[in-house]
């Protein structure tokens, strides 16, 4: 119990003191992130215009000033457009494989399942695999003593001795793509199948009376109700799987059996690793080059992710149309058995399916 | 009553769908909302298919183990030498571990350490930022946060040549310093902290802290720091796989210094053609993190799903 007596001269200092504590605290809270984005993300940003219009080695540090000069030089390597070629080559090899199988997962398992945890954890494991250990043991598996070659080998279809996932680009790209698949694919299944979660129950009910079969339901229920985050997925690939670095920088094993620089004819040089091996490779010393690269591939990356963006909205909206007036049918439908049931509305009609309370 | 109800519904698979459910000794009434989520139970087919699914996903860590329990001329014999793992894998482990090449344990350290230092830092920092942003008034409060989120949108290749430059000035290069200072706060976990926090705490504890006379950093600890543990796991797990699993920036900034993912390509250096030991220091490798994932899995898969739903 305190007794009520006059508040004593501290009081008055610990007020300020408090006062002083509540309006400096949230600032001090933040700054961490703000120091450290302004040191680490913004200034390496900006500095890295000044690098890229510079000569600049690695050990002697910067050299004389070449304008654009190092872009110019970038432009005209043909392993430059090359790689881009490969980056976009092996990206769409592994999107459109994600995608489908990632989609055709999550439906499996947005189903009453026994055991629930044990599925959604099981294809969550290659998540949790070191990328470069499953480049290695894809690399063991496309390589000469591999399964995929002998098997080819006994098919007739591939007489060489070596591996043809070596020395063929479009298959180098194959093997790659794999890779990228065998990591994404649970990953993204599982983000499906919380969107898909959200999907009311009674539309498939009432897609059920319309007489709408499983795949019908999938196709005109579940897509073009989880659309939002088919356009989230979609967007984080593009912006991930355009900078892929780990898979191509060790698919030849980069010991001495490789030199991790892409192949020999720089069939699976990606952008990233080129910029890589311009600035810090045993290629060159060329770190002007290489910021020169990194400007262009950001540039890049943002255009094709808004392209992207467009499309996949585009390309949605499209799709979603004639379903969203036939998901209004069928919600009426229910409605109208709901009243002839004469039964009181236990269930008030829910705000579904709106594009906000998808996420 | 459902059979009356049955034929009020007009729908073609409305009379199957009623046949269904009746065999089931489930009630027909639509007017009741389908609170039995998801139905009937489904078939062995489905089952078989998540098989599948599930064996493709442990294949290549079992491919690597069998080839690891190999020796190298079992594999140029055949392409899958066994089938169940042999009695060469600890054998092949036990070269992986003391050929001084590699030097496994040390990069084992270096990896752990990192990792470590890196998600408690992430979880912490965000954490108080997260507080911050969710339940503290300041001015420019909303400013401020959209900008957090804008700076997750910028590649972070960008930045990498520059980067390399002010490492070397700082002296950090061939040191775990560059891979854990720059790495202490990110803008994803600031922001997954924040979404948390704002539904996670209500402003009634926080004024009880206050009329209590604590401070500010005192309600942020027994507060806010215990209310947002379900999240803080969640980042953390995901920090940690990050780090652990980064092979880009280690190649970038370390020399003689390595963390687990530079070994593995020094592997096929170490012990070139020999398949069967390679393999068998890449599952080595790729284990520690696989047996943290049977009892933290769960909290990573709730967690994949929980951002996948805010977005």
């Amino acid at each position: 119990m305190t007794p009520l007596t006059p508040a004593p001269r501290r009081v008055g200092f610990s007020r300020k003191l408090s006062r002083w504590d509540i309006k400096v605290s949230p600032y001090l809270y933040i700054s961490p992130f703000f120091l450290s984005f302004a040191v680490f993300g913004f200034f390496p940003i900006i500095f890295n215009i000044w690098v890229a219009l510079h000569e600049w080695d690695r050990r002697l540090g910067q050299g004389e000033f070449v304008g654009l000069d190092n872009f110019a030089w970038v432009l005209n390597q043909p392993a430059f457009w090359t790689s881009l070629q490969n980056t976009f080559s092996i990206f769409v090899l592994a999107l459109v494989p994600q995608l489908i199988l990632s989609l055709l997962i999550a439906a499996i398992l947005d189903q009453n399942l026994r055991t629930k945890t044990f599925w959604r954890m099981s294809i969550l494991i290659p998540f949790v695999v070191m990328p470069v250990a499953s480049a290695m043991i894809f690399s063991q598996v496309f390589g000469q003593f591999g399964l995929v070659t002998p098997l080819l080998h006994d098919l007739g279809w591939f007489t060489d001795v070596d591996s043809p996932f070596f020395h063929n680009r479009f298959l180098s790209h194959v093997a790659i793509a794999t890779m990228i698949v065998f990591r994404w694919t649970g990953y993204n299944a599982l983000i499906f199948l919380a969107a898909m979660q959200a999907v009311p129950r009674d539309l498939y009910e009432a897609a059920t009376i319309d007489g709408a079969g499983r795949a019908r339901q999938f196709f005109s229920v579940t897509i073009p109700s989880i659309r939002p985050t088919m356009i989230f997925v979609i967007l984080t690939m593009t912006i991930g799987g355009l900078q892929v670095f780990d898979e191509a920088r060790v698919f030849d094993g980069s010991g001495s059996g490789g030199t991790g620089q892409g192949g020999s004819d720089d069939q699976w040089l990606t952008t990233v690793l080129y910029l890589f091996n311009l600035g810090f490779g045993d290629w060159q010393d060329r770190m002007g080059q290489a910021a020169a690269v990194a400007w262009l591939f950001a540039l890049v990356i943002i255009v094709f992710t808004l392209l992207n963006f467009f499309l996949t909205r585009a390309i949605a909206d499209s799709g979603s149309r004639p379903t969203r007036a036939s998901r209004a049918a069928a919600k009426k439908l229910v409605a109208q058995v709901r009243a002839e049931a004469n039964a009181p509305t236990t269930h008030a009609e829910r705000p579904t399916l709106t594009e906000g309370s998808q996420r | 009553m459902s059979t009356a109800l049955i034929e009020n519904i007009s729908g073609p698979g409305a009379k199957k769908y009623a046949e269904r459910r009746a065999a089931k000794g489930k009630p027909v009434n639509l007017s009741r909302p389908s609170d039995d989520s998801g139905g009937r139970r489904p078939g062995w087919v489905t089952y078989g298919l998540l098989s599948v699914v599930v064996v493709a996903s442990i294949f290549p860590l079992y491919y690597a183990a069998i080839l690891g329990s190999s020796t190298r001329l079992e594999i140029a014999q055949s392409a899958l030498p066994r089938l169940v793992p042999g009695p060469n894998l600890l054998a092949n482990i036990g070269a992986i571990i003391s050929n001084h090449q590699i030097d496994f344990w040390t990069s084992f350290a270096n990896s752990l350490i990192v990792a470590v230092l890196v998600s408690a830092a992430t979880v912490f920092f965000s954490t108080l930022a997260g507080f911050a942003f969710a339940k503290l008034g300041f001015r420019a409060r909303n400013a401020l946060y959209v900008f957090v989120i804008a700076t997750l949108a910028i590649p972070m290749q960008l930045g990498t040549v520059p980067m390399f430059i002010m490492m070397n000035e700082f002296g950090w290069i061939d040191s775990l310093t560059a891979l854990i200072v720059p790495s202490l706060v990110t803008a994803f976990g600031v922001f997954w902290m924040t979404q948390y926090l704002k539904e996670a705490l209500p402003y009634e504890l926080i004024e009880a802290a206050r009329v209590d006379g604590a401070t500010v950093f005192r309600t942020f600890w027994s507060i806010a720091l215990p209310a947002a543990r379900p999240a803080a796991a969640t980042l953390a797990l995901f920090t940690f796989v990050g780090s652990w699993n980064d092979f880009f920036w280690p190649s970038v900034v370390l020399r003689s210094q390595k963390t687990l993912p530079l070994v593995i390509p020094q592997l096929s250096g170490a012990f070139t053609a020999d398949h069967a030991l390679i393999m068998s220091g890449v599952f080595l490798i790729a284990l520690p993190l696989l047996v943290a994932f049977v009892f933290l899995g769960r909290q990573l898969v709730a967690g994949v799903m929980a951002g996948a739903v805010k977005g």
